[in-house]
């Protein structure tokens, strides 16, 4: 056990995998001399050589595109998008390939491959680097959507996603790469995808959110009794946790940092209204940004969900 | 000295039977008459098949489908050339790949009246589902060629496209990827000059396709690609170097879309009849037709009784792709995970779909 930040359990995941399993291998932009541009894949080329740490050309459609070909041969790429913004060249072969080969084939072949890229707001970038757009995956069928909010998460998490038969999209939050620490075991451990994590337990507010969002919510709460479910894994999500939890409490807000517009919480939200409606003593809340895209280093405090924002939320459920 | 040449590019255009089917035997492989038999056979069998889809889409028993016509040997020539366990990457105008390496036509005809089952491809076949959005497969045929390297497996991956496909950006990431790390790789344009209404001349100001290979750093060679004894040769020399660790190799097959587009397309809207009867004299059977009666491994008598065979082989597999239970529609759900995710267990039961 060891107190490890997201990107040494990142890497040390990674590390794991590959000594496991000869299959695995890491490809994408500055990953191998450089250990990638937020060092998560450091020292693996040096450990498992340029056949398994391999850089490539600059271009995110190739990346995934050959990932799927690696795949479907019987690779496992752990595919590295340097950011969630750049990731959109590669949507067509997430989309038409790497989802639906399972079923076009009708299982026989299938597309065992990672995409990791950081996601969101956290390192005052320039444009395009601060996306959030987990929702766009979560509408495809076919693709798992994994979102660590802890080190010692990130870990379990990544070993499952790289072990999984299926596609999965593995979104780190870059501001909490080297923000946070937990005890990490040192040993391979892995944590089922879909399901949530309870953060906290408490009585009168469910609070579902992920990644950083989870962290802020958590500190917005210290005034009220609050139930706190760490996603994780947003498709396929824990429906049961997040059900079972608002029957409990009654009341559910939801807290994320892309827009509202179609946002995960979107259907956090309607799964409550279809399935525990009658168990609700206040309409759902959702934090999240406005409908605008990303904003630059200087207006993105404003974008991002405040605690204070936060707060009226969990202010105006307990109204009822 | 401030300016030097630093690279110059050749592009070789090869032929072997010409459109009267006098060969340059100096190049031919060393066939014999069964091979050109085999040949002859798989474009009189795939051209059957072509027709009679063409035709239950007519009656309403299959869906719009893509014909073949004239691209028969740039498909047959290209597609005998590999080992089975050689993978290969089609679109949805890849009939005569299909049928060349014995795939089932019954599944064909099923996937065409739109049955997913249909690409449900059988162990013994490394055939991809066909891929319907241009280009978009190039990129797989590398990766896998790629993990063929990695696997130190001696096999080689290859990807069919068209002139249209080549402008796409997946194709110049496919090829791009496949130079950069040397993988056996075979990239199998079929540059038959439209694309839907749009003439090659509007998808490349190059003079070739071939030439876009120098762009990548290894080779691009032309071929007729209605000279089923070329592409073959030409593919075969592909398969060699991919082999023997030389890396990937573009061939550009020279042929022509007799057809319309696909049956929802009418050619007539975009190009002169003059231009497609010209192509007509040029089509892959005839040169092949002349060459084996020169030598007298073709007969009238020949031609006809195996054109009755494969009208027959075709009836039963129209038979059989016909005569079947309806697909299940778990099956729509089934196949999404290696697992039902627990929402999809409840929406087989709110669907009435739990057998």
């Amino acid at each position: 056990m060891a107190k490890l930040n997201l990107v040494q359990a990142i890497n040390q995941a990674l590390a794991q995998e590959m000594e496991a399993d000869a299959d695995v291998i890491i490809i994408g932009e500055d990953v191998a001399k450089d250990g990638g541009v937020f060092r998560v894949t450091q020292g693996l080329l040096e450990k498992f050589g340029p056949e398994r740490v391999i850089d490539t050309p600059l271009a995110e459609l190739g990346i995934i595109g050959t990932a799927v070909g690696l795949a479907a041969y019987g690779m496992k790429p752990v595919a590295e998008i340097q950011f969630m913004g750049f990731i959109y060249a590669g949507i067509e072969q997430l989309f038409s390939h790497a989802s639906r080969i399972r079923t076009r084939s009708r299982g026989r072949f299938s597309c065992p491959m990672v995409v990791r890229t950081p996601y969101g707001i956290g390192i005052k970038p320039p444009e395009l680097h601060s996306e959030s757009s987990e929702a766009l995956f979560c509408q495809m069928p076919g693709i798992k959507v994994v979102i660590p909010s802890n080190p010692y998460s990130a870990k379990g998490l990544l070993i499952s996603a790289i072990r999984d038969p299926d596609p999965v999209i593995f979104l780190e939050a870059s501001r909490l790469y080297r923000s946070i620490k937990s005890d990490v075991p040192d040993e391979a451990y892995s944590i089922p995808l879909g399901k949530a994590a309870i953060y906290q337990e408490g009585g009168e507010i469910t609070v579902v959110s992920w990644g950083t969002m989870l962290h802020r919510a958590a500190e917005a709460s210290e005034d009220f009794d609050c139930e706190i479910i760490d996603l994780q894994t947003l498709r396929p999500f824990d429906e049961e946790a997040v059900i079972n939890s608002v029957k409990k409490t009654g009341r559910l807000v939801i807290v994320h940092e892309a827009p509202r517009m179609l946002g995960f919480g979107a259907e956090v939200a309607a799964l409550i209204a279809e399935e525990a409606f009658e168990y609700l003593k206040a309409p759902v809340v959702r934090v999240t940004a406005p409908d605008a895209v990303v904003p630059m280093a200087r207006l993105e405090d404003h974008y991002m969900p405040s605690q204070e924002r936060i707060k009226k939320a969990f202010e105006k459920v307990m109204q009822y | 000295m401030p300016i030097t040449t630093i690279e110059t590019i050749e592009v070789k255009s090869v032929r072997i039977i010409d459109e009267r089917g006098e060969a340059d035997e100096s190049l031919m492989p060393p066939f014999k008459e069964d091979d050109f038999r085999r040949f002859f056979e798989a474009i009189i069998l795939s051209r059957t098949f072509n027709q009679r889809a063409l035709s239950l889409q007519r009656e309403g028993r299959i869906g719009t489908y893509a014909s073949i016509w004239g691209q028969e040997a740039s498909q047959i020539g290209s597609a005998l050339a590999f080992n089975n366990d050689d993978w290969l990457f089609p679109t949805f105008r890849e009939s005569g790949v299909f049928v060349a390496k014995g795939y089932p036509m019954w599944m064909l005809y099923r996937y065409w009246a739109g049955d997913e089952r249909g690409m449900q491809i059988p162990p013994e076949f490394n055939l991809f589902p066909m891929s319907v959005p241009v280009g978009t497969q190039i990129p797989h045929a590398t990766g896998a060629a790629w993990a063929m390297k990695l696997k130190g497996h001696k096999k080689v991956a290859a990807v069919y496209f068209g002139d249209g496909g080549s402008s796409k950006g997946d194709f110049y990431e496919g090829l791009n990827f496949a130079g950069v790390n040397k993988v056996p790789a075979i990239f199998i344009c079929q540059n038959n000059q439209w694309a839907i209404s749009m003439p090659r001349s509007r998808q490349t100001a190059a003079k070739t396709i071939a030439q876009k290979a120098a762009a990548f750093g290894f080779e691009g060679v032309q071929v007729d690609g209605n000279d089923i004894a070329a592409v073959y040769k030409v593919t075969k020399d592909a398969v060699d170097k991919a082999r023997g660790g030389g890396g990937p190799t573009l061939i550009e097959c020279f042929t022509y879309r007799l057809d319309d587009h696909t049956t929802a397309d009418d050619a007539s809207r975009y190009r002169t009849d003059e231009e497609v009867e010209a192509w007509k004299a040029k089509e892959p059977l005839v040169r092949l037709r002349l060459y084996m009666e020169k030598r007298g491994w073709w007969t009238k008598e020949y031609e006809e009784a195996y054109a009755k065979k494969a009208q027959e082989l075709v009836d039963s597999e129209i038979k059989k792709a016909e005569g079947y239970t309806p697909p299940d529609p778990a099956d729509i759900i089934k196949y999404t995970y290696a697992e039902l995710t627990p929402r999809q267990m409840r929406e087989l039961k709110e669907f009435g779909w739990q057998s």
